[in-house]
């Protein structure tokens, strides 16, 4: 069975529809009827094209949660041959809300690590509706040191409303859990391909989404807290849902402009649920092709560089030239110079400025007394 | 800043407005209720004389109150405001901003302080509650890397007295992506080998305790103080357990083994210059 979200309910009744032709034609088969069900295929296509070309950000924020959306484990069995799964953090238990383990990834060697959200009732309570406790990020942790030791990649999928608060969790420390992963992800020399499938939720999201290239899908969302969340503390009012996500910038194409991320995956008409096989393989495209790009780099500048990109986040608008926000103790650890320079010509361009405004401003006083 | 507007701002100064306490000159405790004098709460360290509650206090009265002759120098970082998702709720995130401007005397949640604790050189910075709830947004990230880069510049141990609700919301991802921004500051620190301290104090919850609140070397805490990834409420309202007794202050946390000592406020510079010395091997 297929669930509908709201305003896909006009492709419900085509799609009821395109089954009854085809179950007629499957009796007795005729041309008649074939030509019938394309028409309607059409038309499903058409349909989706228009309701999603005007999509707002809170209908983006349900297909990112729609129940059939491919998760984590989807990925890992069609993108990953020789899978092997490794579970626990060694000090408590294993948290079933991040999957991770080695396997194949066209043809290499790769860790992956990933949030499962589950996908049917039973399996969603085991996997906590992918709501990691500090366990969950601990083994993240292990296993991503596990990957630096053997100079493995890593691949992790994000796709959660956020670390879970419970009192257990709160108890065993999980906002130390959340630091220490993403501390991890920050100094390990190795390359980490992270990608945004579902839900990003705030530092649940970024504690193993923090990597070299940060990809996402096309109708995933990416915020520092749900819309229903900000809606209640900003708004005071449980209901403004619409106006939050839409304040909050959640959407791919958001991130994509402030640099949050490095590419959009485009998702097949009709959303990643609609066709999972076709957003899989694509989703795979992408990471073999960053992967690739990444493969060649040295440890140090892995790191380098991904403390680089995160750094450059959201200081335009800060600093008055974004190169001379380039990092002096990082440029010096790595043995980059030039941000001496930089300053200098930083100082150049704005004496060079001021003796143009400054010849201007005469230049008004002439021409008003003459 | 240019000659321009500098010579503008040495024509026409911006009058300063005086911290917002001395306005305020009655101040409860929020812990027993009582009404105190703030001048009075001054000289105790806005800590209640009743019931030793560590009130919030404004970084630069901590500030004078931690360096040696109350004497430090600030340290700017930069500091412009920034609308990347042009926020309004009820009201616009720049109101917000300069209300919080004008109400703080700062220019954002974090002031940043260079001078000598018990004749050690430290980089101090502190988190002020009163700005926006000492939310971290994309300026704060960039306080704590200006810091972090001050203290090894200037090879001093950094220490961080934070006092957060977490991230601000009105800049979304400039503020989440502050989470991975501030943790390379404290990287910074700690592979420069020196000391990374952090002090929790009430509140440290959400982004903040998830980030650079929870990676120091040394993990002290102010008494009784909130600390927590979801707050109390959020817990009770979501997932609707039930909280156990002095849940998630500080006491709690030191006794499940995430801070190292509760220090009360009085005796913080002590304990700060003490573990110092020992760290970098200082004769006293």
């Amino acid at each position: 069975m297929n669930t509908y979200l709201e305003f896909e309910k006009p492709i419900e009744e085509l799609d009821n529809k395109v089954h009854e032709l085809k179950s007629l034609n499957d009796n007795a088969p005729s041309d008649n009827l074939l030509e019938e069900i394309t028409q309607v295929e059409d038309k499903i296509n058409e349909t989706y094209k228009k309701i999603y070309s005007s999509i707002s950000p809170w209908q983006r924020t349900l297909i990112a949660r729609h129940p059939q959306r491919p998760k984590t484990r989807e990925y890992i069995q069609n993108l990953i041959e020789d899978f092997f799964p490794l579970s626990g953090d060694r000090f408590f238990s294993e948290d079933k809300a991040i999957l991770g383990g080695f396997g194949k990834f066209r043809g290499k060697t790769v860790l992956v690590i990933g949030h499962e959200k589950g996908h049917d009732t039973t399996s969603r309570i085991e996997h906590n509706f992918g709501m990691p406790r500090p366990e969950g990020y601990r083994k993240a942790q292990r296993l991503m040191k596990l990957a630096e030791e053997f100079d493995i990649p890593v691949i992790s999928f994000v796709d959660t409303p956020g670390a879970y608060p419970g009192v257990g969790a709160e108890q065993r420390g999980q906002s130390e859990a959340i630091a220490k992963t993403t501390e991890c992800c920050l100094s390990l020399g190795v390359p980490i391909v992270a990608i945004i499938i579902g839900e990003g939720g705030s530092g649940g999201a970024v504690a193993i989404g923090t990597g070299n290239t940060v990809l996402m899908l096309e109708n995933s969302i990416y915020s520092v807290i749900s819309p229903e969340g900000c809606s209640s503390i900003l708004w005071k009012d449980n209901t403004k849902t619409v106006e939050a996500a839409s304040a909050l910038k959640l959407t791919a194409e958001d991130m994509l402009k402030i640099d949050v991320i490095d590419k959009i995956v485009k998702e097949p008409i009709g959303g990643a649920h609609r066709n999972p096989h076709r957003i899989i393989e694509s989703v795979g495209d992408e990471i073999e092709k960053y992967l690739n790009l990444l493969s060649n780099q040295h440890g140090n500048d892995l790191k380098h560089a991904r403390q680089e990109r995160y750094l450059q986040i959201g200081r335009s608008g800060l600093f008055s030239d974004k190169t001379s926000a380039a990092n002096t103790v990082l440029d010096e650890k790595f043995g980059k110079s030039g941000s001496k320079k930089r300053f200098f010509k930083g100082l150049l361009s704005r004496s060079i400025l001021g003796v143009i405004a400054g010849l201007l401003f005469v230049g008004l006083l002439v021409y008003l007394f003459i | 800043m240019n000659w321009l507007t500098r010579t503008i701002s040495k024509v026409f100064p911006r009058k300063k407005k005086s911290l917002d306490i001395a306005e305020n000159a009655w101040i409860k405790c929020s812990q027993c209720q009582t009404m105190l004098y703030s001048s009075d709460l001054e000289k105790t360290l806005f800590v209640c004389p009743n019931c030793d509650e560590h009130l919030q206090i404004h970084p630069r009265i901590r500030f004078k109150n931690l360096f040696d002759g109350g004497v430090f120098e600030e340290i700017k970082y930069p500091s412009g405001f920034t609308d990347p998702l042009n926020f309004k709720a009820l009201k616009t995130y720049k109101e917000r901003f300069n209300d919080a401007r004008q109400k703080t005397d700062m220019d954002d949640c974090f002031l940043i302080g260079y001078g000598q604790i018990n004749n050690i050189n430290v980089t101090i910075a502190a988190q002020n509650f009163h700005f926006m709830g000492g939310s971290v947004g994309a300026s704060a990230a960039e306080a704590m890397i200006k810091a972090a880069e001050h203290s090894v510049t200037n090879h001093t141990p950094l220490i961080v007295f934070t006092c957060s609700g977490g991230a601000r919301m009105d800049e979304n991802q400039h503020s989440l992506q502050s989470l991975p921004k501030t943790t390379i500051a404290c990287q910074m620190v700690k592979d420069a080998k020196l000391p990374y301290i952090v002090i929790n104090t009430n509140p440290t919850s959400g982004g903040v305790s998830a980030s650079f609140g929870s990676l120091g070397s040394i993990t002290l805490a102010e008494p009784n103080a909130l600390i927590c990834f979801a707050g109390p409420r959020v817990i009770s309202n979501t997932v609707g357990e039930t909280l156990p007794d002095g849940f998630q202050r500080s006491e709690y946390l030191l006794e499940h083994g995430f801070i190292d000592q509760v220090v009360h406020r009085k005796e913080l510079k002590d304990k700060l210059s003490q573990i110092i010395s020992l760290l970098l091997k200082r004769v006293a």
